[in-house]
């Protein structure tokens, strides 16, 4: 009876272990997503010098963000260019996780090639983007380099082109990426049993068939999980287009991501619209994220 | 494998080791060649620039330096704001989520379950869905305008707690805590003498992670920070794009660039394989 109400008198520091992330948790999370809820059903914004609201509303500013064209075609903005990212990145992955650890390539200077193409990942992307906007800049270096080799006749205008502006965001996401990526792939493809390979060899199968048929169905719950972060990572997409585009989504809101937007509506106060909006992109990545926990349980 | 592999269909392995190497040497220059230029530019002067671009280092690296630490930006001010958030964060964010993971791992307790799951589910929610109601609630506790709002919210970091308590499963052995407590020591010295050294090598790595992405952090800390001399570099270099900048100095861009990127460069090649193998620790168990 003594020595149990001491396993319980130390078991009480498991609370007080929780106590400080728990408190700082629901302050500076559950308390402000409960009043952005709050703040979504109701009218509450300046026009001009005169404040309107807050007036109650109900759902009318979902309505309202929902019926209007502008949120869906931010919201394919944002999809495309992390699609547009994407595709490239996991297929890059996949074959230099491969390369990394297939036992009878046997790559040197892996370590060296494994810093160099994660190292983007660490980099400000706020910083990239800028270095981006100024390499790629009417007379930035890159024009300056293509026009004297003779590729072009005259600077090429990237950022008045839409298809230029998405593709400089796609291309400096599969850059920021890829080496993640590639490392979190090749941990999976090295914890496959190598006693898999050796039955392949002794079938005689070919090293594309090896990739096909065993490494890739072994892979789905981590590509999944690839997947699925990633795209939570892309609803998020806001520090390369707003820097690049000085937060206006140019040319023509080709480049305006939903988190964009969002921050338009909390820069100018519309709370009412901004509330609805991040109401809707908690729901997003709540779905996202529910995926993402159930593959987390189903690995413990 | 590679015997076998001659005799069948497949490409000789020596024909893949070639082209590996080649796709793998492209996509390394790929990541490079934007840091090369960056840094040969940030040598060069404004008129050097606009005559075109040279692969070669010119002689301005600290006219461009003096020339942006006289200009209209407090850079300097930027670089100490940056330090003392990403500092703050740093250590905030291992420490107590050292302390959380060690929570759930060493002791049994009613509600362990639900803490543990709840901690999980909120791990991917972004920070963006909340700043509406989290910049209200900073602006009543008066702390608009000031480092203290980009800190405190790090003693929260379910992610770093996840990678943490992953280490803490596979290393940390009960039995010498058990000794500890046999010895009388309490739970709090414990936890601080005991558990934390042997989380060094995973409690090291995540402050690291954990300052690069409050380093590079511009969302939130665009939107708390008004006063020029209290901005991070981030939201610094994001006026710096929104000034007339046809006008500006490019050497002055180039430089500030590279001063907000190479610290973190610098620690990564230091550390690089300590974070390279952190990456994958947790995420992915196979």
């Amino acid at each position: 009876m003594k020595k149990q109400s001491k396993v319980a008198r130390v078991n009480r520091w498991g609370y007080i272990f929780l106590i400080p992330f728990f408190l700082t948790y629901v302050i500076f999370q559950v308390i402000p997503l409960c009043s952005t809820i709050y703040n979504s059903l109701f009218e509450n914004f300046r026009s001009g010098l005169k404040q309107i609201g807050p007036n109650f509303v109900g759902f009318a500013n979902f309505a309202k963000l929902l019926g209007t064209i502008d949120f869906w075609n931010y919201f394919e903005n944002t999809l495309l260019m992390w699609v547009g990212g994407f595709i490239p990145q996991i297929l890059v992955s996949l074959l230099l996780a491969y390369w990394f650890s297939d036992p009878s390539l046997r790559l040197k200077f892996q370590q060296f090639f494994k810093t160099v193409i994660y190292m983007p990942n660490l980099i400000m992307a706020s910083a990239f983007a800028m270095l981006f906007f100024a390499l790629f800049a009417d007379q930035g270096p890159v024009n300056s380099i293509l026009v004297s080799m003779g590729i072009l006749k005259q600077p090429f205008k990237f950022f008045a082109s839409v298809t230029a502006s998405r593709v400089l965001i796609m291309f400096m996401n599969f850059l920021m990426w890829f080496g993640n990526t590639t490392i979190l792939l090749l941990a999976g493809m090295l914890g496959i049993d190598q006693e898999l390979y050796e039955a392949a060899e002794v079938d005689g199968a070919t090293s594309s068939q090896v990739f096909f048929r065993i490494t890739l169905p072994i892979l789905r719950p981590i590509l999944l999980y690839v997947l699925v972060t990633s795209l939570i990572g892309g609803m998020q997409m806001y520090d390369v287009p707003q820097i690049l585009t000085n937060g206006k989504g140019t040319p023509a809101n080709s480049t305006l991501t939903v988190i964009m937007y969002l921050n338009q509506h909390l820069t100018s106060k519309n709370l009412g619209m901004g509330g609805a909006l991040s109401v809707v992109m908690f729901a997003v990545t709540g779905v996202l994220s529910i995926v993402i926990f159930n593959l987390n349980k189903r690995k413990d | 494998m590679e015997e076998n592999r001659k005799v069948s269909k497949g490409i000789p392995v020596k024909t893949r080791r070639v082209i590996s190497y080649i796709v793998l040497i492209f996509f390394s220059l790929l990541c490079l060649i934007w840091f090369y230029i960056l840094l040969i530019n940030s040598t060069r002067s404004h008129a050097e620039m606009t005559k075109g671009f040279t692969p070669i280092p010119s002689t301005h690296f600290v006219d461009n330096w003096i020339n942006l630490v006289n200009g209209t930006i407090p850079i300097l001010n930027g670089f100490i704001n940056s330090f003392i958030v990403s500092g703050g964060v740093a250590i905030l964010a291992s420490y107590f989520s050292a302390m959380t993971a060690y929570a759930i791992h060493a002791y049994e307790f009613k509600g362990k379950q639900a803490a543990s799951a709840f901690i999980l589910a909120v791990m991917m929610v972004p920070t963006q869905v909340t700043a509406l109601g989290f910049i209200q609630l900073i602006t009543k506790m008066k702390m608009d305008d000031t480092l203290l709002p980009l800190i405190i919210p790090a003693v929260a970091a379910p992610v770093t707690y996840f990678y943490l308590k992953q280490y803490m499963e596979a290393n940390l052995s009960m039995s010498l805590v058990e000794a500890a407590r046999i010895d009388g020591a309490g739970e709090f010295r414990t936890f601080n003498s005991i558990v934390l050294p042997i989380m060094k090598p995973a409690v090291s790595v995540q402050m690291i992670f954990a300052f690069v992405g409050s380093w590079n952090n511009y969302f939130t800390p665009a939107l708390i920070l008004h006063s020029d001399k209290k901005k991070t570099l981030p939201v610094m270099i994001a006026q710096l794009r929104g000034a007339d900048w046809l006008r500006f100095d490019m050497g002055q861009v180039y430089i500030m660039i590279a001063a907000s990127i190479f610290p973190v460069v610098i620690v990564y090649l230091i550390m690089s394989k300590f974070i390279v193998g952190g990456i994958s620790s947790g995420a992915v168990k196979g």
